[in-house]
C-alpha cells in the first residue's frame, strides 16, 4: 500500500503556515454568514408597506352637512375617521376638566385646529386595542363622559375624546390635517 | 450505515450529549453531511450538482414562500399582482426574477445531476432505488414548473395550462372528461388557477420528502465514484465533511455567481415575451412555447405527425410520457457490469450521441412547428427511443469494456504518476 | 422479460417516427410549402441604444421626462397605461406638486361614484391613483377604433422581442407599400398581389403580419414641443417614447443593475474564499 497522506513538506508545518490557513478557513465560513444575515434584510422588509400602500393619498372632508352635536365617519388609511361638530356645552364640559388629573393630559385646544374648536377630528380607533368606539353614529352609545365607548373592553372617552375609563392608555388619535376653508378639511 | 470505519458521533460539549440522548438529531446530520460520511476520495466537479440542486430547492421555497404572500390566485388580479410584487413590494421585483430564474436554474443542476448519473452508471445496481427516487423528483419538478408557469397568467400562462391538459384529452373515451376534470371547467379559469396555486405550494415540500428518501437510499451503498469501483476500504473515502463540504461550498459560489448574473442582468431571457401580455382565451399566440426545460419532451410530442393504427395525437402523447417513464427501466435495460463510461468506449459514444441529441430535442421544440424542425425532431425523437430501448441492450452485451484499476486508491496513484507497491 | 418488450417498444416508436418523417418528407417534396409575405417582408427592429441598455445601463431621466410628455400628448388617448401611477413619475425626476398637477390635469378622469347619488361619475385624478383608460372597458376601446383594441403599453418593451428596439422601428417604419421592395429587391405587390393592405389598417413592415390598424401616431417633427429644447424630430420621438416605454414596463430597471453589481462582486470575493478553503483542506490529499 501507497501512502496517501503527503507526509509534511517543508513549510507547510510552520506556525505562520498554520495560522495563515485557518484564518483563510476561517474567513471563508463566515464571510457567507455574514452574506445570509444581509440577505435577510430584503426578505424581512418585503413584508413592510409597499409602496402603493404608502401613498393613500390624503382625504378632503366637506364639513358644511355635519350639525351641531352631529358626528361622521369616514375612511382614512383604511381606518374608521370621526369629524365631530361639538356643541357649546360639550365644549364647556370637556374644558372644565383638570387636565392634570387625566391619564393622558391634553386640552381640547391642544386636540383641535386655532379657532376651530367646535371641530373634534380622531381617528376612530381606540388605543387599547384597536376596536372602533361608539358614538359617532345617531343614536349610539356615547359612555358616561359623553364622548365615545368602545363596547370591546369597556373605554370610555369623553368629549374631547381623552381617555377617562377603562383600558385604555392614550386619548384618540388625531391626525395631520389642515383646514383649507371653513368647510373643507384636508387630512392626511 | 455501511462503513465500519465511519467517524462515530462523539459530542463533547454537554449540551450536545444531553441533546444525543434525547433527540439525536445532530447525530442524524452528522452521519448523512458530516464527518460520519465517508465519500470516496476521487469525486470530480460532477458530483457537486447534488447538494446544488437542493440548494435551489431551497431558494425555490424560501422566495416562493414570500411571493404567496403578496400573489392573489384569481384571474381577474393575479397578472396585476404580480406586476404589484414586481413594482409596489420592497425588492419584490428581485424575489420574483429569483424565483423565476431559480426555476431555470433548479433544472440546469438537475439535468447536469441526471447526465452524470447517465455517463458514471449511478443507476446500476446497489443504487437503482436512489435512481428511481431520483426520477420521481424530477417527475414531481416538472408538474410544479408547470403550475408555477401558469400562475402569472400571461398568454403563455393560459395557453400552456390549455395545452398541457390537453395533452390529456388524447387518452380515447376518458380524455375530454378527464382535461375538465383537471381544469374543472372547459377552458382555464379561476378554478383551475387556484388548484394549480394550491398544488404549487404543496409539490415543492413532497419534493424535499422525496429528496431525504433519495439521500436516505443513496447512504445505503454509498456514493458512486468516477471509476465506478466499489469501495474496498477506509484508505479509499475521505469523511463528507470537511472535504466534501468546502468542495461543494465552493461549487454553490460558482453557481450563484452565474444565478446572480442571469437574475440581475437577463432576468427575462429564459421567459417569453408573451407572458407579459395578459391572459386572453379569445387569442393564440403566434408560437406557443413551454419553458425551455421542457422542450426535449415538447419535440417528441410533435414529432408525431401521422396517424399509424392510432391517432398521432395518442401516438405523441404516449411517446412523450414514455420518453421519461422509460428511464425508470434503465437499470434493467443496461446490464452491463461496469459502471462507468469512462470502461466503456462503445457506451461512451453513444451517450455523448445521446447528448447531442437531447440538444437538438430542445433545439427543435423551442423552435415553430415548421420544416425544417419537424423532420429533425422525428430523427432526432427515433435516436432517443433507439439509443436506450435498442442500443444499449446490445451494447452492454457486446462491448468488451477496459481493463478496470483494482481499487479507487490505484485509479488516484496512476492519475499522479506513483506505481503501487 | 424487461429487454424484450423494451426493444419492440422501441422499434415501434422508431417505426411510427420514421412512418411521420417519410410522410412528412413525400409532402415535402411533392408540395413545397410556398413562402408567405410575411416570411419575405417582415423586417427584425432597427439596431437603437437606450442609456438603460447594458450591465451598467441607467435611465436618462430628461428622456424620459420627453417620452412621458409623447405619451401624454400622443399616445394616452388611445392607449392605457394602466400598471404605472402617477405617483412612480416622482421616479422620473418629476416634483411631488408637478406630479400633483399631472394628476389633476390629466385629460381623462378616473371612474368614480356620485357621493350623492350613487351613479357612476369621475373625479379628478390624484398622485395614488394609476393612469386612467382611455376608454371604459375593451368594447368601448373596440367600438372606437374599427374593433383593434389598442393595447395596454404598461409592458409593452417587455411584451415583444427586442421591445424597446421594436417600439422605435414601428413608430417610425411605416412606409407606403406601393412599390415597397425589400433588400432583395423584390416588390411586394409584384410578389404577392393578394398581400395588398386594406383600407381600414397601414402597411408597416416592422408589424408582425405588416399591417397595423394603429395609423401612423408621430407625423410631423415638432409634433411635440420639448422644454428642454430638445428638437422634436419624429425619430427623436420614437426614441423618446420608446425609452419611457422601457421605464414603465421595468422602474427597477436601474436598481436591478445597481444591486446586481453588489451581489456579484460579493459573490466573487466568498468564492474565492471558499476556493482557497476547499485547496486548503484538501492539501494533504491526493484525489
Amino acid at each position: 500500500m501507497a501512502t496517501l497522506e503527503h507526509t509534511e513538506s517543508p513549510g507547510h508545518g510552520t506556525e505562520d503556515g498554520v495560522r495563515r490557513r485557518d484564518f483563510i478557513n476561517i474567513a471563508a465560513v463566515s464571510f457567507p454568514v455574514a452574506g445570509a444575515a444581509a440577505i435577510l434584510v430584503p426578505l424581512i422588509n418585503q413584508m413592510n408597506p409597499s409602496a402603493d400602500v404608502l401613498a393613500l393619498a390624503s382625504i378632503e372632508v366637506d364639513l358644511s352637512a355635519i350639525k351641531e352635536g352631529q358626528a361622521i365617519k369616514t375612511i382614512f388609511r383604511k381606518q374608521p375617521l370621526f369629524v365631530r361638530h361639538l356643541t357649546a356645552a360639550e365644549i364647556a364640559d370637556a374644558d372644565k376638566v383638570d387636565v392634570t388629573t387625566l391619564r393622558d393630559p391634553q386640552t381640547l385646544e391642544q386636540r383641535t385646529s386655532a379657532g376651530k374648536k367646535q371641530w373634534l377630528i380622531t381617528m376612530g380607533v381606540c388605543t387599547h386595542l384597536g376596536c372602533v368606539p361608539l358614538g359617532a353614529g345617531e343614536g349610539e352609545n356615547r359612555g358616561e363622559f359623553g364622548g365615545y365607548f368602545c363596547p370591546c373592553h369597556g373605554s370610555s372617552y369623553d368629549t374631547a375624546a381623552r381617555i377617562r375609563k377603562g383600558p385604555a392608555p392614550k386619548n384618540l388619535e388625531v391626525p395631520k390635517y389642515a383646514f383649507k376653508s371653513d368647510t373643507v378639511v384636508a387630512v392626511g | 450505515m455501511s462503513f465500519p470505519w465511519a467517524n462515530q458521533y462523539a459530542p463533547k460539549n454537554p449540551f450536545m450529549k444531553w441533546m444525543d440522548e434525547r433527540l439525536p438529531l445532530p447525530r442524524l446530520v452528522y452521519n448523512a453531511v458530516g464527518a460520519g460520511y465517508p465519500v470516496p476520495r476521487n469525486l470530480n466537479y460532477f458530483w457537486n450538482f447534488g447538494v446544488l440542486a437542493g440548494a435551489a430547492l431551497g431558494i425555490q421555497i424560501i422566495t416562493g414562500i414570500i411571493l404567496a404572500m403578496h400573489y392573489a390566485a384569481n384571474g381577474a388580479i393575479a397578472f396585476d399582482s404580480v406586476e404589484h410584487i414586481m413594482r409596489d413590494v420592497n425588492s419584490g421585483w428581485m424575489l420574483r426574477y429569483a424565483h423565476a430564474t431559480g426555476a431555470s436554474f433548479f433544472f440546469i443542476v438537475v439535468y447536469l445531476h441526471i447526465f452524470r448519473g447517465l455517463y458514471y452508471g449511478s443507476y446500476k445496481a446497489p443504487r437503482e432505488m436512489v435512481w428511481l427516487l431520483g426520477l420521481v423528483i424530477y417527475l414531481l419538478m416538472m408538474a410544479t414548473g408547470f403550475m408555477g408557469y401558469v400562475l402569472p397568467w400571461g398568454q403563455m400562462s393560459f395557453w400552456g395550462a390549455k395545452v398541457i391538459t390537453g395533452l390529456f384529452s388524447a387518452i380515447p373515451v376518458v380524455g375530454t372528461p378527464i382535461q375538465t376534470w383537471l381544469l374543472g371547467g372547459f377552458a382555464p379559469d379561476n378554478a383551475a388557477l387556484n388548484r394549480f396555486f394550491s398544488l404549487h405550494y404543496l409539490l415543492p415540500f413532497v419534493i424535499a420528502g422525496v429528496i431525504i428518501l433519495h439521500i436516505w437510499a443513496l447512504h445505503i451503498p454509498g456514493s458512486s465514484n468516477p471509476t465506478g469501483i466499489e469501495v474496498k476500504g477506509p484508505q479509499d473515502t475521505l469523511p463528507f465533511h470537511p472535504y466534501y463540504t468546502a468542495k461543494d461550498g465552493f461549487g454553490l459560489g460558482v453557481f450563484l455567481i452565474l444565478y446572480t448574473l442571469v437574475l440581475f442582468y437577463a432576468p427575462n431571457a429564459l421567459g417569453h415575451p408573451d407572458n407579459y401580455i395578459p391572459a386572453n382565451p379569445l387569442s393564440t399566440p403566434a408560437h406557443i412555447v413551454p419553458e425551455w426545460y421542457y422542450w426535449p419532451f415538447y419535440a417528441i410530442l410533435r414529432a408525431f405527425t401521422s396517424d399509424f393504427i392510432l391517432p398521432a395525437k395518442l401516438w405523441g402523447v404516449l411517446a412523450m410520457f414514455s420518453a421519461i417513464l422509460l428511464l425508470f427501466i434503465l437499470p434493467w435495460l443496461d446490464k452491463s457490469p461496469v459502471r462507468s463510461g469512462n470502461y466503456r468506449p462503445a457506451f461512451k459514444k453513444f451517450f455523448w450521441l445521446l447528448v447531442a441529441d437531447v440538444l437538438v430535442l430542445g433545439y427543435c421544440g423551442g423552435s415553430p412547428a415548421e420544416e425544417p424542425y419537424v423532420m429533425i425532431s422525428q430523427l432526432a425523437a427515433a435516436y432517443y427511443f433507439a439509443h436506450f430501448l435498442i442500443i444499449l441492450p446490445i451494447v452492454s452485451r457486446m462491448e468488451r469494456p477496459l481493463p478496470l484499476p483494482n481499487s479507487i486508491t490505484e485509479a488516484v496513484l496512476e492519475k499522479h504518476g506513483e506505481a503501487t507497491a | 422479460m424487461v429487454r424484450p418488450i423494451a426493444f419492440l417498444a422501441g422499434l415501434g416508436f422508431v417505426f411510427v417516427l420514421l412512418f411521420s418523417l417519410v410522410n412528412g418528407a413525400v409532402a415535402y417534396i411533392s408540395e413545397p410549402p410556398k413562402p408567405t409575405v410575411e416570411h419575405e417582408f417582415h423586417l427584425h427592429p432597427k439596431e437603437v441604444h437606450f442609456a438603460s441598455d447594458g450591465a451598467l445601463g441607467k435611465f436618462d431621466l430628461q428622456q424620459l421626462q420627453r417620452g412621458f410628455q409623447v405619451y401624454k400628448e400622443v399616445c394616452s388617448a388611445c392607449h392605457s397605461l394602466n400598471q404605472v401611477a402617477f405617483r412612480d413619475l416622482e421616479h422620473i425626476g418629476f416634483t411631488g406638486p408637478e406630479v400633483k398637477a399631472i394628476a389633476k390635469n390629466w385629460a381623462i378622469e378616473v371612474p368614480s361614484i356620485n357621493p350623492a347619488t350613487g351613479e357612476p361619475a369621475t373625479r379628478k385624478a390624484t398622485p395614488a391613483d394609476k393612469f386612467p383608460s382611455p376608454y371604459a372597458n375593451e368594447v368601448a376601446g373596440r367600438a372606437a377604433n374599427n374593433n383593434a383594441l389598442p393595447p395596454d403599453l404598461s409592458l409593452m418593451t417587455k411584451a415583444r422581442h427586442d421591445g424597446p428596439a421594436y417600439v422605435y422601428s414601428l413608430l417610425t417604419g411605416y412606409a407606403a407599400q406601393e412599390g415597397y421592395k425589400n433588400d432583395a429587391g423584390k416588390e411586394l405587390l409584384k410578389e404577392f398581389p393578394d398581400a395588398k393592405t386594406s383600407p381600414m389598417l397601414h402597411f408597416n413592415p416592422y408589424f408582425a403580419n405588416l399591417n397595423i390598424a394603429m395609423p401612423p401616431p408621430l407625423v410631423a417633427d415638432g409634433q411635440v414641443s420639448y422644454a428642454d429644447g430638445t428638437p422634436a424630430t419624429v425619430d427623436q420621438m420614437a426614441k423618446d417614447v420608446a425609452a419611457f416605454l422601457v421605464w414603465t414596463a421595468e422602474p427597477k430597471l436601474q436598481t436591478r443593475h445597481e444591486v446586481g453589481l453588489w451581489f456579484t462582486l460579493y459573490l466573487l470575493l466568498a468564492t474565492a474564499l471558499a476556493f482557497m478553503a476547499y485547496r486548503n483542506i484538501w492539501s494533504r490529499v491526493k484525489h
